[in-house]
């Protein structure tokens, strides 16, 4: 523009002419200049868009999981049945045959229906797991022997996915008449979407209707708890190590290059090298939350450290020069002055290296985390899976049913990141400390 | 004698140590006590005490770990000595098994009357060598931890340096622990390099790195049709690539807009609610995002690739990396932004004191002088796409398949390690030491662009230091 060329071009061309093409210039310019910050709203819009989108659709998912449909019945706990030894002992409650039951007082109520085959569509309005529910009910009231109550109990997961709408007609696999009875139980009012008691109670089930994330939970809790007894002293230790007391040597950077490579290496790596490290070389027990814990420990450490070296770095030097002046020794002054004033920055970090443990998938399925858990475990030394894992491994079920189960557990542990990073939050802004 | 537990012996272990320190407390205190200035005691009695406790709890330790490491393999080879002459005289793969065998019956603790007669003996016999080894080690550890408190507590006296020697220990649990880093890595290059090597004896480097088949089914029986099943990995590298590179499109230009965006244009308002809100993002756990791509995007994608007439697959390669590309995005943003903030503010203003609106300073000034920064963050982003498992694990297919159509069904390197390591298979096939093969690869794959985009940013950082 501010060249010979376009000088010389001026002086000759009329100057209306110069003043348009510098308009249209400018015009150009500007619009460039719009454009370039629409793409902006627009990328920013894309990403909000998509947050919004995925948490919409998995709560509308998710969100009847925590509803199950019941059935009301009339059971007539018939003592022949139900305590066959005779003396209403736990042990022979425990034996009773409370299927029949669940027959009986389905036949009773539908005493049109004779047919064998009609019959087991019948039965098969019911869980699988309604004879067990009778069980433990009448475990807790054994006075309910010899008499006739209405009991809810679940229904079973095709009614379930039924009554919540979440199947296209083409894909209900109810028939004619299963739907006769249905309506003719939701007019009685015999049929209601309740609180679901077993999805936070429950292990995983092949009935999708009373499959829960109990077991996964406390696999979760189990396995978290090995990666803090291993992550937190040992990053802390490094932490400080590093800060405090390294001296400048190949070995110190060394280690901050691994330290650093570390964090970058994808996790399924990890996976691979508790499988043959922890499980083939050490003999570490298989699908337990020992060994998650230790897998999932080493994925930690480089989050730990560098928020701990974060920490202690915040600490002014003046601290330390104070507590050396009086005559403490470099270790009395780091553990009685600089550790104490970094807690809460290390303990920020620590927190939310657990979230990121919490939501680790991967290496999980490569030590044999992805078992079926039905019971839930009680140590860590228990077969276990953890919540992610319960979330892949319904995502992946055949039965439609699950989709819902996997979404809700999904809910679940999205609570649980929200929770631990609002600590974090929380921790960081009533201990943050001012040094100036 | 019962045979005691490992977790026994460590509580027991622990106890040793309490009692330790409880006795060098109470000697330290009772010289501490009314001794002047001029005999006063080298250190606390907190140290002295210390000092009782490392030396009932750590030799003890070390030789309890030691012994624990070392014992399956000792075990193995009395049992191997013992073995009856028919099966010793089997060839040497055999034998192990053999063992293998034994051993993993013991572990599992296996019902004893569900084994053949002379299986059962062996596993009889395994666990009576093992009940004398932990009896001696029961014993050897807790004379060590004995003698080693014995020895500290009477050694404790006020000219006992106890401190210095307290503290010298620590600074060397503290060293062992920074080192845990290095030992991480040694431990994963060795665990992988040493199951690929073993996978490369039965299939060449070459077939496995430009073979062009993937279908790591071994067979039941050596005649079998496509018995020895192939293992070329260009398919998964390809499909590995192609969904990489879909997953980069979406996360560059999205990623660099929204940083841009933020850090130049927004409101401190806009800023205060948009940023953390894209972070979350980078919070949501991978399966989540991938049973959002396998259960909603994905039929999404093939509903509109049949409204327009495409023939998309239900596990297309686009689905995956359009999720991909979005977990991606507060990793390239939060990196850009980075480096652009790095950029000196004068380069700034003196663009626009020569004319040029915010966009074509960025565009011309900033961008140029944050190109390897933003470069390196690239890098990284790759690394972090290559590396991903869970998306694809759930989103993308699992049949190798040579192709640069996104919406076909590719397979990637992660979802085969999954797949080939999921499930119960014994450990010593081709098809699960491919896996570490492949983690190998992965490993070196994303290490070297890392060490390249870390170096890049520190160059990149001095510059304008």
């Amino acid at each position: 523009m501010n060249n010979a060329d376009d000088a010389m071009d001026a002086i000759s061309s009329p100057v209306p002419a110069r003043l348009q093409r510098l308009r249209r210039n400018i015009r150009r310019r500007r619009r460039a200049e719009r454009r370039f910050r629409i793409y902006g709203v627009v990328a920013v819009t894309i990403g909000l868009v998509f947050v919004l989108f995925l948490f919409a659709n998995i709560v509308a998912k998710g969100w009847s999981a925590f509803l199950l449909t019941h059935v009301q019945l009339d059971v007539h706990f018939d003592s022949a049945t139900v305590d066959p030894e005779g003396d209403r002992s736990p042990q022979s409650l425990a034996r009773g045959d409370y299927a029949k039951l669940v027959k009986t007082a389905l036949r009773e109520r539908f005493p049109q229906v004779r047919k064998r085959r009609d019959k087991r569509a019948l039965y098969k309005l019911v869980s699988s797991a309604a004879p067990y529910v009778l069980r433990d009910r009448l475990l807790e009231h054994p006075e309910w022997i010899g008499r006739t109550l209405p009991v809810w109990v679940p229904a079973s997961d095709d009614v379930d996915l039924w009554m919540k709408g979440q199947v296209a007609s083409a894909d209900v696999r109810l028939d004619e008449k299963q739907r006769a009875w249905l309506s003719a139980l939701i007019e009685q009012g015999r049929v209601e979407k309740r609180w679901n008691p077993f999805f936070f109670s429950r292990g995983d089930s092949r009935q999708p209707e009373v499959a829960g994330i109990g077991a996964a939970v406390a696999g979760s809790f189990f396995t978290l708890l090995v990666t803090l007894l291993l992550s937190f002293p040992i990053g802390v230790a490094a932490a400080v190590y590093l800060e405090e007391f390294a001296p400048k040597n190949r070995l110190t950077d060394l280690i901050e290059v691994n330290i650093n490579n570390l964090a970058a290496v994808p996790s399924i790596v990890f996976g691979l090298l508790g499988l043959a490290a922890f499980i083939q070389f050490f003999g570490v027990p298989r699908s337990t939350p020992l060994v998650g814990g230790l897998v999932l420990a080493l994925m930690t450490l480089p989050t730990i450290i560098v928020a701990g070296r974060a920490a202690l770095q915040a600490v002014p030097p003046s601290i330390r020069d104070a507590a050396l002046a009086l005559g403490a020794s470099r270790m009395q002054a780091v553990t009685h002055h600089v550790l104490p004033l970094s807690l809460s920055g290390i303990l920020t970090g620590t927190i939310i290296g657990m979230a990121r443990a919490l939501g680790e998938t991967a290496p999980l399925l490569m030590i044999g985390m992805v078992a079926f858990i039905v019971d839930i475990p009680r140590g860590p030394l228990d077969p276990a899976t953890v919540l992610p894992v319960q979330i892949y491994l319904w995502a992946d079920a055949a039965e439609r049913a699950y989709v819902e189960k996997s979404s809700a557990a999904i809910m679940v542990l999205l609570a649980f990141l929200l929770l631990m990073n609002l600590a974090a939050i929380l921790l960081r802004r009533r201990f943050e400390q001012r040094w100036q | 004698m019962m045979p005691i537990s490992t977790s026994g012996l460590s509580v027991l272990l622990l106890a040793l140590a309490a009692m330790a320190y409880a006795l060098g407390y109470r000697r330290a205190r009772r010289f501490a006590r009314g001794t002047t200035l001029r005999q006063r005691t080298l250190a606390l009695p907190a140290h002295y005490a210390t000092y009782a406790l490392l030396w009932a709890a750590l030799p003890a330790a070390i030789v309890l770990a030691a012994w624990l490491a070392l014992e399956p393999a000792l075990v193995r080879q009395v049992i191997l000595a013992e073995l009856p002459a028919t099966v010793r005289a089997l060839p040497e793969g055999e034998r192990d098994l053999y063992v293998n065998r034994i051993v993993t019956a013991a572990r599992e603790g296996e019902v004893l009357e569900d084994l053949d007669p002379a299986l059962r003996r062996e596993v009889r016999h395994y666990l009576r060598v093992r009940a004398v080894s932990r009896m001696a080690l029961a014993v050897v550890v807790l004379t060590v931890s004995a003698g080693g408190m014995a020895w500290a507590v009477r050694r404790i006296s006020p000219r006992l340096p106890a401190r210095q020697r307290v503290e010298r220990v620590t600074g060397v649990v503290l060293q062992l622990c920074a080192m845990v880093a290095i030992f991480t890595t040694i431990g994963i290059v060795l665990s992988l390099l040493f199951e690929a090597l073993r996978f490369f004896r039965s299939v060449p480097p070459a077939e496995f790195l430009f073979g062009l088949q993937w279908s790591p089914q071994t067979a039941l029986r050596a005649d079998q049709v496509g018995s020895s099943g192939a293992f070329g990995s260009v398919p998964l590298f390809a499909g590995t690539f192609l969904i990489s590179a879909i997953a980069m499109a979406v996360a560059v230009p999205v990623g660099l807009m929204s940083a841009v965006y933020l850090s130049e244009y927004a409101t401190p308002r806009t800023r205060a609610v948009a940023k953390p809100a894209l972070e979350i993002l980078a919070g949501i756990p991978t399966v989540v995002y991938g049973f959002f791509a396998a259960l909603t995007v994905a039929p999404l994608v093939r509903r509109a690739g049949e409204a327009v007439g495409l023939d998309v697959s239900s596990e297309s390669a686009l689905a995956a990396g359009l999720v991909m590309g979005i977990m991606i995005i507060p990793f390239v943003s939060s990196l850009a932004d980075d480096v652009m903030t790095a950029v000196p503010r004068s380069l700034r203003d003196g663009s626009l004191a020569l004319g040029a609106t915010r966009s074509e300073t960025i565009k011309r000034v900033v961008f140029a002088a944050a190109l390897p920064g933003i470069v390196a963050g690239i890098l990284l982003a790759v690394s972090r796409a290559i590396g991903e498992t869970m998306i694809v694990v759930m989103a993308a297919g699992l049949t190798a398949n040579l192709t640069a159509n996104p919406l076909e069904a590719v397979t990637t390197v992660t979802v085969q390690i999954v797949t080939l390591l999921t499930g119960d298979q014994e450990f010593d096939s081709p098809k699960t030491l491919a896996a570490f093969a492949l983690g190998l690869v992965l490993f070196a794959v994303t290490l070297a662009l890392n060490i390249v985009a870390l170096h890049i940013v520190r160059k990149y950082r001095e510059q304008y230091e």
